[in-house]
């Protein structure tokens, strides 16, 4: 393909400076057009990728939410069947969960964390297309599934014996145990790129507390996805065995059990809603600086929060299980351990509430929505603690009360941070700025209709709503806070709206970006805006936790990497002192073909075992082909 | 509807007011059984003691944001840092007091929950995919009798419910009485309920259980202890054979037709398992689990199209005459 | 920003060894992840045998001989592993290609002792919860071994070529021994679940 731009070994510093950008720009490259499309490996296109995908599952998953809105706010509505509900409300769990809350958290890092940390690529490159192509077509599986009237029906945790063979019919529950593998194996591949880009990627001088804290987030987020996500996965794989091979493991009469499904989901389940939330927190600790103008106070605090939260994380499962009839004493022990979470969150509230206090602040949207956040967090967090009491939650488990709960935590927690990154980041996205006018509306819009469609949710479930029903009957109380909660949900649906639009027209007509437009302290606002190709022409050189804070002219960096091939640096884990000038891979086309081999056995295996077979040689002959070495300047040593 | 019947509390099994009839008869808020009642303050307590706290929250952010700061005030100074450290400080502190108390009260009311005994009232709680199958289970075997989706109960005595699911998971729930507890399949649970007074509470399957979960409803009855008596003597017995021509066609037609594979009529030979025990049903207050009052009109039309009126559930169409049709609804009616 | 040059990276070596390497960390990473698949497919084990009033259930315990055979392979074929780890640090080509084809074939017959352990389970994955937690057991190393073989073949055939005398190539032994000592580790405890396990 392309050759080397300049004769072999040619280093960055032997090239006129102004001339640098165009040999390395040379070197990186993405092809143009629809071959270029299918081939990067740029960490940015596909970030960028990720990241749209993830807010058009948010939309059409939000058109679901609508939908149920508008059954539910009169009794005895018939827009929809029993049938169609269940599905829309699987559909739209599954969807926000499984293919938006996760996957975008993921992608923003995918974008971001390189940048953060000053390299040039994320770890496996390579692996992170290959990533993108898997969850997409997860997506796009449950979806068509949707569509052809064969979506899921069992909500989004599937419990058996109402997954299982015998009262699950037809290929629904096995559509929505294949898209967990999908999104699983998307998201386990994106963990351990971030884990090895975090440990060995960042630039020489970044010593472990010179990390900003989204990166820190965003690596305990990524062991939480190391260790929880196989929970699933051994979870959806027995689920499916016991449908297509006939396996008993969730079936009481030959020695299985229902409640290990619970136990196995769960494990996954609760830190899966922290890999949602830390990495918001992250976002929030980081985007706070430039906002209150001063340094996120107690940066080891926050951090040691977001470590004792991955920790916590795992002790917590059973709290969903309050009524399954498991020992009392038991019970109670995860009343406590999920009760103690509150410190680490408390911890960082406290601290953000400290830099406000400290700091002077600038009204602009990304602060609005943390405030926002604030607001909202809190109460969905304290919600949290009610249900954790196990005498609480026997009244309101499985009710519109832990609707409003996670809705709070989910929306308010990792939503609006994540609104107020995309005001904030955005010019390092697009190169443009997004509309302030209209992020403050949306905000606005935003936060009074998520509160007025939330919060009478609560009283519902304290009135005998139960979650997951897809009418009511008109003698129980609930038509008026039902009818207003759904009038409401067009004012948040507007907001979104508002925000969509927003940032559609800003990627078209912003206001073209500096490179620093909030004077923030962190490594990516070095960079133009969009980022070069090869993200920083000489790798910069970190000697604090604010590196454009201490010198906001100058930028110390690192010189001697060969421009003629993908080079980077890898330093220690902890000292990030430099070891090697390591190679990072070309642009390939079998991530793809990688991908669709896989594709075709995971979709073919919810038809016949036999595709874990014959549909593993396709797989393993793309998986050749991408490792095979290719005599590039990439493959010296 | 069923509810109308209710606040009209007329009828010798409402002869004490109805407590439950002035508000919501199936809510956390409203509560007439002792569990629930204890529950509620909890669940004062817990919510009052949080607001406190995100009001708290609120009052410093709200600070934090707007408060006058002195001008020169640039970076940050040690002396300030420390200050702020020593906040945190406290609130942490603060915050672990908060919930170690919740901890400790959660346990406690914990303890209260179950507290049934073996001599206590017994009622196995059948969930079935989607109504709730009843035994009365008593010391004497003949005392024993099954009913659905309607339970009696004698006001002011500790009553067990042994919970089993039957198919899928369904989850017991009657909130103005007591918090709820899942029937597991593979795992029988208990729960006790006691109503302190009288009246008619409403409860709803709250595990999601599949097509029909919304409409998959049961009633508890609180009566003073005679009329429950008088009424379990009277769901002990048999069905009565119809007197009038029309319910005794109707009878024939049941037995003929495919009604008597699933249902259970005890006098007759109708002995299905698959639906409810049909041997009283014109003495519940509704049929379908909680979807309609029962009338003469209501088991017709509901005989005549289940599947409009409740999507999926597992009672198939059977094709019926006009004539046959009037004549099941009238002999159903008056199983009282 | 105009840059200020600190730092010089020319003499850095154009590929970093062991924990230099971003493939070892990230071998390791997805060792980490499998790891963690085993221990809970094993919690399975446990949780449903603890469940079970007799266990086995409705079956004999399985047959010692070929799941001890496997073993005694298994823990053999450390010992040309762990050289052919060493030999590859050394960066000696001709070694590597000699161990790497021993590993080839100790990483197949295992294979073949794997067919024999199935029937020697004595229970149907469809008979009961325990025939299904042992046959998921068992398949789930099976495919490591699988993996770990199909990645070994390829790697002894890149040695062989003009690609073979690579620093990288090194690397990739060496990540592949690594992976191996794992798959013999993670063998350990479900061997002991599978049949030592069951005659509790
Ligand atoms: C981003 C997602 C997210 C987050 C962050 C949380 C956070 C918490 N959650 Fe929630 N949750 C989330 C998502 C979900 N939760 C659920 C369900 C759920 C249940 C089961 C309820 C039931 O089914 O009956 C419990 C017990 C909790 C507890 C908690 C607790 C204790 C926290 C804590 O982390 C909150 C800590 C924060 C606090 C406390 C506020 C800040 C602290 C301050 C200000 C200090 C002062 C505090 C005190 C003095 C208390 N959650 C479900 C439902 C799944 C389903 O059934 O479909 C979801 C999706
Ligand atoms: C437009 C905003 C949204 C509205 C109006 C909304 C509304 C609802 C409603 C009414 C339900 C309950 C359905 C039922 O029990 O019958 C529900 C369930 C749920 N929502 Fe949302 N939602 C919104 C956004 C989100 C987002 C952004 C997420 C995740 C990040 C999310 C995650 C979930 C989950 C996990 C469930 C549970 C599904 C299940 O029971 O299986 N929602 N939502
Ligand atoms: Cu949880």
């Amino acid at each position: 393909m392309n050759g080397p731009p300049t004769a072999p070994d040619t280093r960055d510093a032997d090239i006129e400076r102004t001339r640098l950008p165009s040999v390395l720009a040379e070197t990186w490259k993405t092809p143009v057009g629809f071959w270029g499309a299918l081939v990067t490996v740029d960490h940015k296109i596909i970030g960028r990728r990720y990241i749209f995908t993830a807010f058009v599952f948010l939309a059409i998953g939000g058109v679901l939410a609508a939908l149920m809105r508008i059954q539910l706010a009169q009794p005895e509505a018939r827009l929809f069947g029993p049938d169609r509900y269940n599905q829309i409300f699987t559909m739209h769990g599954a969807n926000m969960m499984f293919l938006f809350a996760v996957p975008v958290m993921e992608a923003v890092a995918v974008y971001l964390v390189p940048l953060m940390v000053g390299t040039r690529n994320i770890a496996f490159p390579r692996l992170n297309a290959f990533s993108y192509w898997i969850y997409l077509a997860g997506g796009v599986l449950l979806w068509t599934a949707f569509a052809l009237d064969m979506g899921p029906d069992v909500g989004w945790f599937a419990y058996v014996p109402l997954s299982g063979p015998q009262y699950g019919a037809g290929k629904r529950a096995d559509i929505w145990a294949q898209m967990i593998t999908f999104t699983e194996l998307s998201a386990l591949a994106v963990a351990v790129e971030l884990v090895v880009t975090i440990f060995k990627q960042r630039a020489p001088g970044m010593t472990l507390d010179r990390i900003p804290v989204f990166v820190w987030a965003m690596l305990v987020t990524s062991f939480l996805v190391i260790m929880a996500m196989p929970a699933i996965m051994i979870a959806s794989t027995s689920l499916i065995l016991d449908r297509l091979v006939g396996t008993h493991f969730f079936n009481p009469a030959e020695g299985g059990d229902a409640l290990l499904w619970q136990h196995l989901f769960w494990f996954f389940g609760h830190p899966e809603v922290y890999i949602i939330f830390l990495p918001a927190a992250g976002m929030v600790s980081t985007m706070i600086e430039p906002f209150a103008r001063r340094p996120a106070f107690g940066y080891l605090g926050l951090v040691m929060a977001l470590i004792a939260t991955g920790i916590l994380a795992f002790g917590l499962w059973v709290h969903h299980m309050f009524v399954a009839g498991l020992p009392r004493l038991g019970d109670s022990f995860f009343t406590a351990s999920s009760m103690a979470i509150a410190v680490p969150a408390g911890i960082q509230i406290f601290c953000w509430l400290a830099t406000l206090w400290d700091g002077r602040p600038v009204f602009k949207t990304p602060l609005l929505f943390i405030i926002g956040f604030v607001v909202t967090f809190v109460i969905g967090g304290l919600t949290g603690v009610m249900v954790a009491s196990v005498p609480f939650d026997t009244q309101v488990h499985d009710t519109y009360f832990v609707v409003a709960h996670f809705h709070y935590v989910l929306i308010g927690g990792a939503v609006f941070p994540l609104l107020g990154a995309v005001h904030y980041w955005f010019p390092k996205l697009t190169g443009r700025m997004m509309s302030e006018r209209l992020g403050q509306w949306s905000f606005w819009l935003i936060i009074v209709g998520f509160n007025a469609t939330f919060f009478p949710m609560h009283i519902l479930g304290l009135e005998g709503m139960p979650r997951r029903i897809y009418t009511y009957q008109p003698d129980l109380p609930w038509h008026g806070l039902n009818l207003f909660i759904s009038l409401s949900a067009v004012i948040l649906i507007a907001g979104f709206l508002l925000f969509f639009i927003n940032a559609i027209r800003s990627a078209h007509f912003g206001e073209v970006a500096p490179d620093n437009p909030w004077d923030a302290p962190t490594l990516e606002w070095a960079s133009t805006s969009p980022p070069p190709s090869y993200n920083f022409a000489m790798i910069p050189v970190v000697s604090s936790l604010h590196p454009l804070w201490d010198d906001r002219e100058t930028l110390p960096v690192a010189a001697g990497l060969r421009t003629d091939r993908r080079e980077l640096v890898v330093t220690t884990l902890a000292g990030a002192e430099p070891q090697a000038r390591e190679a990072s891979p070309r642009n390939s086309i079998w991530p793809l073909w990688a991908a669709i081999a896989t594709t075709i056995m995971l979709i073919w295996s919810i038809f016949s075992p036999w595709a874990v077979i014959w549909g593993s040689i396709p797989v393993a002959v793309a998986l050749i082909g991408w490792f095979w070495p290719k005599g590039t300047p990439e493959d010296e040593s | 509807m069923i509810r109308g019947a209710c606040k009209a509390g007329s009828g010798p099994l409402l002869a004490a007011p109805l407590a439950a009839c002035g508000g919501n008869w199936q809510s956390a808020l409203d509560v007439y059984g002792t569990a629930a009642i204890g529950l509620k303050q909890l669940i004062i307590l817990i919510v009052a003691v949080c607001s406190v706290v995100w009001m708290l929250v609120m009052i410093a952010l709200i600070v934090a944001l707007w408060r006058r700061r002195d001008a020169q005030a640039q970076a940050p100074e040690p002396t300030r840092e420390r200050r702020m450290t020593v906040a945190i400080m406290g609130a942490v502190v603060a915050t672990v007091l908060i919930i170690g108390t919740f901890t400790v009260m959660s346990f406690i009311a914990t303890r209260a929950l179950n507290v049934a005994g073996q001599d206590d009232l017994t009622i196995r709680v059948r969930g079935l995919q989607w109504w709730w199958g009843l035994e009365y289970v008593g010391p004497d075997p003949s005392q024993r009798f099954e009913t659905a989706n309607e339970i009696h109960i004698p006001v002011g005595r500790n009553v067990r419910l042994k919970l089993e699911g039957l198919d899928v998971i369904h989850s017991f729930w009657v909130p103005s009485l007591a918090g709820k507890q899942d029937l597991v399949p593979g795992r029988p649970n208990e729960l006790t309920i006691r109503a302190e007074r009288a009246g008619v509470y409403r409860g709803q399957c709250a595990e999601f259980c599949g097509m029909q979960h919304a409409h998959m409803a049961l009633l508890v009855i609180a009566e003073p202890q005679d009329d429950f008596d008088k009424w379990a003597n009277a769901q002990r017995q048999a069905a009565t054979q119809p007197a009038e021509e029309e319910a005794a066609s109707g009878l024939q037609t049941f037995l003929a037709k495919p009604c008597a594979a699933c249902h259970t009529v005890r006098g007759t030979a109708a002995a299905g398992t698959t639906g409810p025990d049909l041997t009283h049903v014109g003495g519940r207050r509704a049929i379908a689990a909680g979807l309609f009052e029962t009338t003469r009109g209501s088991l017709a039309a509901w005989i005549a199209d289940p599947q409009t009126i409740k999507p999926g559930n597992n009672m198939p169409l059977v094709p019926l005459t006009p004539e046959e049709l009037r004549a099941v609804s009238a002999y159903l009616a008056s199983l009282k | 920003m105009r840059e200020r040059i600190v730092l010089g990276l020319g003499r850095l070596p154009l590929h970093g060894m062991g924990a230099a390497s971003v493939t070892w960390w990230g071998t390791l990473a997805f060792m980490l992840i499998e790891g963690t698949g085993f221990a809970l497919a094993i919690a399975v084990y446990l949780y449903l045998m603890n469940l079970a009033t007799v266990w086995p259930i409705n079956a004999p315990p399985p047959d010692l001989l070929p799941g001890t055979l496997m073993t005694l392979i298994l823990e053999i074929s450390l010992v040309p592993n762990i050289l052919l780890s060493r030999w590859a640090e050394q960066q000696d080509l001709r070694k590597v290609r000699v161990g790497i084809v021993i590993m080839s074939i100790l990483g197949i017959i295992p294979l073949i002792v794997r067919i024999f352990e199935f029937p020697a389970l004595k229970v149907s994955w469809d008979s009961n919860a325990y025939g299904s937690v042992v046959w998921t057991l068992l398949g789930l190393h099976t495919t490591h071994i699988i993996t770990d073989v199909v990645d070994t073949l390829v790697l002894a055939v890149l040695m062989f070529t003009r690609h073979g005398l690579n620093l990288r190539r090194f690397g990739d032994v060496q990540d592949n021994a690594m992976y191996w000592n794992f798959v013999v580790a993670t063998w350990l405890p479900i061997y002991g679940c599978i049949y030592w396990l069951a005659r509790l």
